[in-house]
């Protein structure tokens, strides 16, 4: 079927409830497409919390500074002054809708301390403060009555004339591939977790909006940057929330000490997350870790403030690796997170790819630059999911409707319905995917060198020739996840390759970027983003553009 | 270790429908649900795997049309919920080990849902009922400008915080008791919806919702048989946000209904004479002058008769009924 709406938001995440509810706001037809129910969106997993700089004696420069410091002076400065600058109406106006943000004794809205930052400024719900933020925009999207077309996959957008103007989805209900065609589309579809074994992130989070963007001609930026979280549970990789460090507990060694003493004297366990990743892997490496984890105590702080402030991960610890951190402290170890880069964008959303807006971890704006604070990443997504829906709604305004995209909607189907008729010849998405995200956590994770991401993209070289005879181990039309699955992993593929490739690039350690043949941060040369851009039957091409300085020159980075 | 599984399995297209029957059947009113052909895997893992660690490893490795729907893996997304053993659990909160009970684990679609596919099974239920709590804030006025929160206490917030603790999985829906003999009760996770709403001191519509809420299919359905409290994974407790409801409604005035007369009725009863009454509680409960409710229980009282299970006609007072009367002083409230 043929479905028309001014605009198209993919991904039903914090950035795009949020680009919609403001797309809708400004009078667009909107639509928004996700492959799960929106309450089910990653968003829902940030624990810790959201910054903003509302309090008395705190202001949006000073958050701003500790972002830029934060990023290793990759991220453009103009931007995070907007996204600063934006943070207090924009937390502010989720209070108003409902969000039962923590108070202090005056009933004004209270703050716990966060990695990287040099105030108290993060506001928060318990440690469920992104799912909370994510109910409360999913009812406003019901009150708004915005159409959400639910556990809808997206194949591919709609290019015509050198402009987007929709997509292609599968309904997983039907397993029908239907035509959505827009004026406008936003891509919110988060992050690539997937691509990294083990990772915090959801079985979801697969990079659909990296790929599709990219694929479509938009261009992506700072792939290389790719966050490490400091505390990921042993095992199974689950998030311990940084608001665990916020509220005081300790990194030790396997001899009880607080090894970040060598690392960051001053911030100790709230330096930046690269640096405590960093500080971690190293210890480890050097034998002072206990099975390739440090612990996370969170003893001093007793069962009250545990119980309280941090039910979620108290929990997970106990239902997981059955520990009682009120009694014993966690093993933990650094785990792949986030990405910093995406689909290149400004501050208005606005990708290469003329008619496609980005938003929310998928677009890199940049505001994180080589490394995102904590408690970041829920502000960009709601300033920027923002920003994105406004500027849309007023784009479509001057755009003429389309009768295009059958022709695309037609090739889409073939190619579909070739996929399900490969026969098996013994390689599974399953297999495919785990040898690719083991190899890119091995050789594109903490510490990188030039040997192991050549290899790294030699790799990524055969297991795209695997992908090719890959077999869909489901016939079905009705919720056909095999085929999903395959889908997702040709979209991985694109993503760590171009990881790969700008990881190469970056002749230099900056950030989450940690090249032990180039160990030093080089500022006369590497003040600037990498861009890359799909080139069909080739290399993608690459591409380089200045970081904007405005107000704060690169100094020494430490904690 | 080895852990054996056996799926409920089910697919529209009737792919395998051939060798359909439950290894016994559902109770009712689940009686129903749609046939589904039950299938056993055995799979290796380490002993502290959950249920949801054993279907990806079965989707991942023997068998990619086996359709469950998942994303956290941690009890934070809501995907996962389903039958384990014939109760509602996150299947990723479920640990085999606990689970497994004469050598396997059964796990299956929910038969009080609509089931979709294997273990995906339609929400509509659920999230229609969501939405009729009116799930969202009508602001009190005037709204504080744009760089200033509602000033409220943080005990106040503390209060709605085991709401909003909710994941949505419908766990509590799925094996509530009220639900499952009339689909119209909005249901326990859309009532503890409707008190984190009505609860809220930023709301400006607590009295109109509590007049919602008190309507046939509200918080007077609920049965108190416990299972929502007892199936949360995330201990929201759906059930004490009901009673919470229930006594604000109450407060607000919206007493001309069943459900405050049949409570009117029991505290009555056992203040008068320090037992309950249950011939006068029919009639109390539906109101003395509804002769069509009434004329409507007369089929049951006669089936009862016929079973010598009516009440003793003549009610009798406990001894001491003077104490039970001090009780009800002490307390206080609207029976001293």
């Amino acid at each position: 079927m043929i479905f028309d709406h001014d605009v198209v938001v993919v991904g039903a995440g914090l950035a795009g409830m949020r680009a919609a509810l403001e797309a809708a706001r400004s009078g667009a037809d909107v639509a928004v497409v996700s492959k799960v129910h929106p309450v089910r969106s990653h968003s829902n997993a940030a624990q810790g919390g959201i910054n903003a700089a509302i309090g008395e004696g705190d202001s949006w420069e000073s958050h701003a500074f500790d972002t830029v410091k934060g990023a290793d002076y990759l991220a453009d400065q103009d931007a995070v002054e907007v996204m600063c600058e934006e943070a207090p109406t924009d937390v502010i106006e989720f209070e108003h809708m409902g969000v039962i943000f923590y108070r202090d004794a005056e009933g004004k809205l209270g703050t716990r301390a966060f990695g990287g930052a040099s105030q108290a400024r993060t506001y928060f719900v318990g440690d469920i403060t992104g799912q909370a933020l994510l109910m409360t925009l999913y009812d406003q999207i019901l009150k708004a009555g915005v159409k959400v077309y639910e556990e809808w996959f997206g194949t591919a957008l709609f290019v015509e004339d050198g402009a987007c103007r929709g997509m292609v989805a599968l309904d997983s209900l039907t397993g029908e591939l239907h035509l959505l065609r827009a004026k406008a589309v936003i891509d919110a579809a988060g992050g690539c977790g997937r691509l990294y074994e083990p990772s915090t992130n959801a079985l979801i989070c697969t990079g659909d909006g990296y790929a599709l963007a990219y694929r479509a001609g938009a261009a992506l930026m700072d792939m290389e940057m790719v966050q490490y979280h400091p505390t990921t549970l042993a095992g199974s990789g689950f998030l311990m929330t940084e608001a665990a460090r916020g509220e005081g507990a300790f990194l030790l060694d396997k001899n009880g000490g607080r090894f970040m003493k060598k690392y960051a004297p001053n911030k100790m366990e709230l330096a930046s997350r690269d640096v405590v990743s960093r500080a971690e892997a190293t210890e480890i490496a050097q034998g002072n870790g206990i099975d390739g984890n440090v612990l996370l105590d969170l003893r001093h702080l007793g069962r009250d403030v545990i119980l309280k402030k941090l039910p979620q991960i108290h929990e997970v610890a106990l239902d997981y690796i059955g520990i009682d951190m009120v009694e014993k402290p966690v093993p933990v170890r650094p785990g792949m997170h986030y990405m910093m880069g995406g689909v290149k964008t400004d501050v208005n959303g606005v990708t290469t790819l003329p008619g496609l807006y980005a938003a929310g971890e998928v677009a890199c704006v940049s505001v994180h630059g080589g490394n995102r604070l904590g408690a970041n990443s829920l502000l960009d997504t709601i300033v920027f999911g923002r920003r994105s829906g406004k500027h849309a709604a007023q784009y479509v305004k001057n755009v003429t409707p389309t009768t295009g995209g059958e022709s695309l909607l037609r090739a889409e189907q073939e190619r579909l319905r070739a996929l399900l008729a490969r026969p098996y010849k013994g390689e599974t998405h399953a297999r495919v995917r785990l040898d690719l995200a083991t190899m890119m956590d091995r050789n594109v994770g903490i510490y990188r060198d030039e040997a192991g991401l050549q290899s790294a993209l030699r790799g990524i070289g055969e297991l795209r020739a695997r992908y090719e005879s890959v077999w869909v181990g489901d016939k079905s039309r009705v919720f056909n996840q095999a085929l999903q699955f395959v889908l997702e992993l040709g979209y991985l593929l694109d993503i760590g390759e171009a990881v790969v490739r700008s990881a190469l690039l970056r002749t230099e350690s900056r950030g989450a970027q940690s090249r032990t043949d180039y160990p030093e941060r080089n500022d006369t040369e590497w003040l600037k983003h990498i861009l890359l851009t799909y080139t069909p039957g080739s290399e993608p091409a690459v591409s380089y553009v200045p970081v904007t300085i405005t107000r704060w020159k690169p100094e020494v980075r430490t904690y | 270790m080895q852990f054996t599984i056996e799926v409920g399995r089910y697919s529209p297209e009737g792919t395998y429908a051939d060798s359909a029957s439950p290894p016994q059947g559902f109770p009712v009113p689940w009686d129903k649900s749609p046939p589904r052909r039950y299938q056993t895997f055995t799979v290796d893992l380490p002993e502290h795997a959950v249920v949801l660690d054993a279907l990806i490893a079965i989707r991942e490795y023997q068998d990619e049309s086996l359709a469950v729907r998942c994303a956290c893996r941690s009890a934070i997304c809501g995907s996962c919920a389903m039958w384990v053993n014939g109760h509602a659990n996150l299947a990723c909160k479920s640990k085999l080990q606990d689970c497994t009970k004469d050598g396997k684990t059964r796990v299956e679609a929910p038969p009080s849902m609509p089931v979709i596919r294997d273990l995906v099974w339609g929400m509509d239920p659920f999230w229609k009922k969501h939405h009729a709590v009116t799930p969202w804030l009508e602001n009190k006025q005037p709204v504080p400008g744009p760089r200033e929160e509602y000033r409220v206490e943080n005990a106040a917030m503390d209060e709605l915080l085991q709401e909003v603790s909710c994941i949505n999985c419908g766990c509590c829906l799925m094996d509530c008791e009220s639900f499952a003999v009339n689909a119209d009760f909005l249901g326990p996770h859309a009532l503890a919806k409707a008190y984190r709403y009505a609860g809220d001191p930023r709301d400006a519509d607590a009295k109109e919702r509590l007049g919602e809420y008190s309507k046939d299919g509200g918080v007077w359905d609920c049965t108190h048989c416990y299972e929502c409290v007892q199936q949360c994974p995330k201990g929201v407790a759906p059930l004490e946000q009901i009673l919470k409801l229930r006594k604000m409604a109450v407060d607000a005035g919206f007493t001309n209904n069943a459900g405050t007369r049949h409570a009117d009725a029991f505290a009555e009863s056992v203040r008068g004479s320090g037992r309950l009454n249950e011939l006068t509680l029919m009639p109390k409960s539906t109101g003395m002058f509804n002769v069509v409710r009434q004329l409507k229980t007369l089929p049951s009282a006669i089936a009862m008769l016929r079973a010598g299970k009516l009440p003793p006609i003549i009610h009798h007072k406990i001894p001491g009924v003077q104490r039970i009367k001090t009780i009800f002083q002490r307390v206080g409230g609207r029976f001293k």
